[in-house]
């Protein structure tokens, strides 16, 4: 019998969350860069249109859902591929928590951002 | 019992020569994706410059747009996003069991398809520009 090449253990949540975020983020980076480059210029945005855009609940609710896929899919991404390369033991702890930490100050800096266009503060 | 294909050692990049249609779409997959996850971190830190001030953001992305290379680096950023999502709805398609024998045929499909479109966006990307 052939071996198992896939560095996801079989039947594992993080295999299934990786598949799952990149059917949605199929259609949602698609969606992004259309929205952005193709009806809007990227040379054309300004901070009055991206308030605008946030401020409505189902674009920012949609944006923040994206942050956190993505952070997701990528960091994830990223960390298999490190695994393939061989990463075992204290190190491949220490990538893990530093792509942890990696991925929880990305999320909250983008939300961060977000509220500042959505005018959202605490 | 279920039948694999024997691929080899794929992270002995040195064997270039030997890899098949899969194994370079394995390789461009692994190489756009550390682009993309790279590109989120250089995004997120440009738009923050909204919560500094509205005018900083504004002035900072226009201009990052007045500039040549950022629109080249753009078309560089939509062919690996294209490339990526294509190849990943075919990898999706593959973990379903669906058309595992055009495989090979859908990751060419996904290259020509994503050339089309960088091509076809660089009127759109360069417009102002100069």
């Amino acid at each position: 019998m052939a071996e198992r090449y896939s560095s996801f253990k079989p039947g594992g949540t993080l295999w299934l969350l990786q598949r799952v975020t990149a059917a949605f983020l199929v259609i949602v980076l698609a969606f992004h860069f259309f929205l952005l480059h193709f009806v809007n210029h990227a040379s054309e945005i300004t901070f009055a249109g991206s308030q605008y855009r946030m401020g409505t609940l189902s674009y920012y609710s949609l944006m923040v859902t994206f942050l956190v896929t993505a952070t997701f899919h990528g960091v994830n991404g990223v960390y298999n591929a490190l695994v393939n390369q061989g990463l075992d033991g204290t190190q491949k702890t220490a990538v893990k928590w530093v792509l942890v930490v990696a991925s929880a100050l990305l999320i909250v800096q983008g939300i961060r951002t977000a509220n500042a266009f959505a005018g959202i503060s605490f | 019992m279920s039948q694999s294909y024997n691929r080899g050692l794929i992270e002995d990049f040195g064997r270039w020569r030997e890899f098949t249609a899969g194994m370079w779409a394995w390789i461009f997959h692994k190489f756009t994706g550390w682009v993309l996850v790279g590109y989120l971190f250089t995004h997120i830190a440009v738009l923050s410059t909204a919560t500094i001030g509205t005018g900083v953001y504004t002035e900072t992305l226009q201009s990052l747009e007045s500039l040549f290379i950022v629109r080249v680096l753009e078309v560089g950023l939509l062919s690996v996003a294209v490339f990526h999502i294509l190849n990943g709805v075919r990898l999706l398609m593959v973990d379903l069991g669906v058309g595992l024998e055009a495989q090979d045929k859908s990751f060419y499909a996904a290259l020509i398809l994503t050339g089309v479109i960088a091509i076809a966006s660089v009127p759109t990307f360069v417009e102002g520009v100069f």
